[in-house]
């Protein structure tokens, strides 16, 4: 079977991929470029676990293919932290202890960041419509939305 | 499992080349938030996937005269993010917001929620509303269609085999115009309308509505255009009694499944209260400019 060879770039790095037409860039992340921080939960576009930032836009990777990457700069939860510092979401997420099993973490923090960027002083009811769209069975959300409001205000320096 | 390939245009020509060479066994890609889980669950096998979003016609928001085209394959979030686009249908953005998401909108399309065309399409009802016209293109050439006359039922068009459906077109409108879509679901987001109703409406300089769409979501196999709604606000100044009448034309118009989401007798109770809703937020919008 003929692949397609595609390159894009992951959190600034470029890559150089093969794929089928119908791996998703969510496989293409996990299985062929080992980035598997992103994690697949629903694989229907409706738990937000997969989400990924491709050309600054939010979205789920199970629901945009590998090949269509091409091009593409995509960041993932791998490109948060800067060496051994977190990013201020990462760290308030552990303050609060805004997760528990952790499996929806990595899509919670890339959209939260995705939010911030956008709005950087975000009303609860702002941060609780943004993160509609993930799904966590653990924490309730209140915890996450606290960090998420705690790490705006501390990003603000307020 | 054979091949499956892809393909990404750039021209339009080079698209309807490409579905009439496939003979039926292609789909086109725009969001593929629809088509990429109907293809991973093995409800749909296609042989080639047209990728359409490279096309610049069906990526552009344009204002032309007053009127606004835009790419039927342009992302959901950039339309709501289109400023302009915006304040002259905020009714029509209002079922733009409500499909999935963030990151679902930011890959669907508007031309895609058509063109799968569920029942309980929430951009739909509020297309139709506001007259919006499709352009569309295929192998005997180009054509431009209202949006009420392309879904026919679930999962169904009136789109002839390799027809793309290329941009859609909201008229110019008139001064003291609005237009509002609203909808019932058990949860804020993330949900499918039971029942959704989008209105436009015009008001002439004494605030008496001189022209009226209305439109029913979810309430039958297709958005329903009604124009007995329409005629329940035409000549009123869109008063107690008027909103009354027009709750009753909803609810006699619907033709409604009844399921887990919503029986029949709730659905068309809640289409007259869905509908006196837009109603109310499109006159007010009206009045504003």
């Amino acid at each position: 079977m003929t692949k397609h060879r595609v390159s894009a770039t992951v959190n600034g790095d470029a890559v150089e991929f093969l794929c089928e037409t119908q791996q998703t860039l969510l496989d293409v992340l996990r299985d062929e470029l080992k980035f598997t921080g992103t994690k697949e939960g629903c694989g229907t576009g409706d738990c937000g676990a997969c989400s990924v930032t491709v050309d600054g836009r939010l979205m789920c990777s199970c629901l945009m293919l590998g090949v269509e990457a091409e091009g593409k700069s995509i960041q993932t939860i791998e490109g948060m932290a800067s060496g051994d510092s977190l990013h201020p979401l990462q760290q308030k997420f552990l303050e609060h202890a805004a997760l528990q099993c952790g499996i929806c973490t990595p899509g919670m923090l890339i959209a939260a960041r995705s939010l911030l960027e956008r709005k950087p002083d975000p009303t609860e009811e702002e941060v609780r419509y943004w993160l509609a769209g993930n799904l966590c069975r653990c924490t309730g959300y209140h915890k996450i939305v606290e960090a998420v409001l705690d790490a705006a205000r501390e990003m603000r320096g307020a | 499992m054979s091949e499956m390939r892809f393909e990404a245009p750039k021209t339009l020509q080079a698209a309807v080349a490409l579905l009439a060479a496939a003979n039926g066994r292609a789909r086109i890609l725009a969001g593929g938030t629809d088509l990429v889980i109907q293809m991973r669950s093995g409800r749909v096998e296609p042989e080639l996937l047209v990728d359409i979003k490279g096309i610049p016609e069906m990526n552009a928001i344009a204002l032309d005269n007053g009127a606004y085209r835009f790419g039927a394959a342009v992302g959901c979030m950039d339309l709501i993010e289109h400023a302009g686009l915006a304040k002259a249908w905020p009714g029509v953005i209002d079922g733009v917001k409500l499909i999935g998401s963030i990151q679902v909108k930011a890959r669907a399309s508007v031309g895609g929620n058509l063109c799968n065309a569920s029942p309980a399409a929430d951009s739909v009802p509020a297309l139709i509303a506001a007259a919006a016209v499709a352009s569309i293109i295929g192998p005997k050439g180009r054509r431009e269609v209202p949006v009420e006359n392309i879904p026919t039922g679930p999962g169904k068009t009136s789109l002839a085999p390799g027809e793309i459906v290329v941009s859609i077109l909201l008229p110019r409108r008139p001064p003291h115009s609005g237009d509002a879509y609203v909808r019932f679901t058990p949860r804020t987001e993330m949900d499918i309308a039971v029942v959704g109703a989008g209105v436009n409406l015009t008001l002439d300089g004494g605030g008496t509505c001189v022209q009226a769409r209305v439109c029913l979501g979810a309430v039958a196999e297709r958005a329903l255009l009604v124009p007995e709604c329409a005629a329940a606000l035409v000549g009123t100044k869109v008063d107690a009694a008027a909103l009354e009448r027009l709750a009753a034309a909803a609810s006699a118009a619907c033709r409604p499944i009844d399921d887990k989401r919503g029986t029949r007798e709730f659905r068309i109770k809640v289409a007259g209260v869905m509908v006196r809703r837009a109603a109310e937020l499109a006159l007010q919008r009206a009045r504003g400019n």
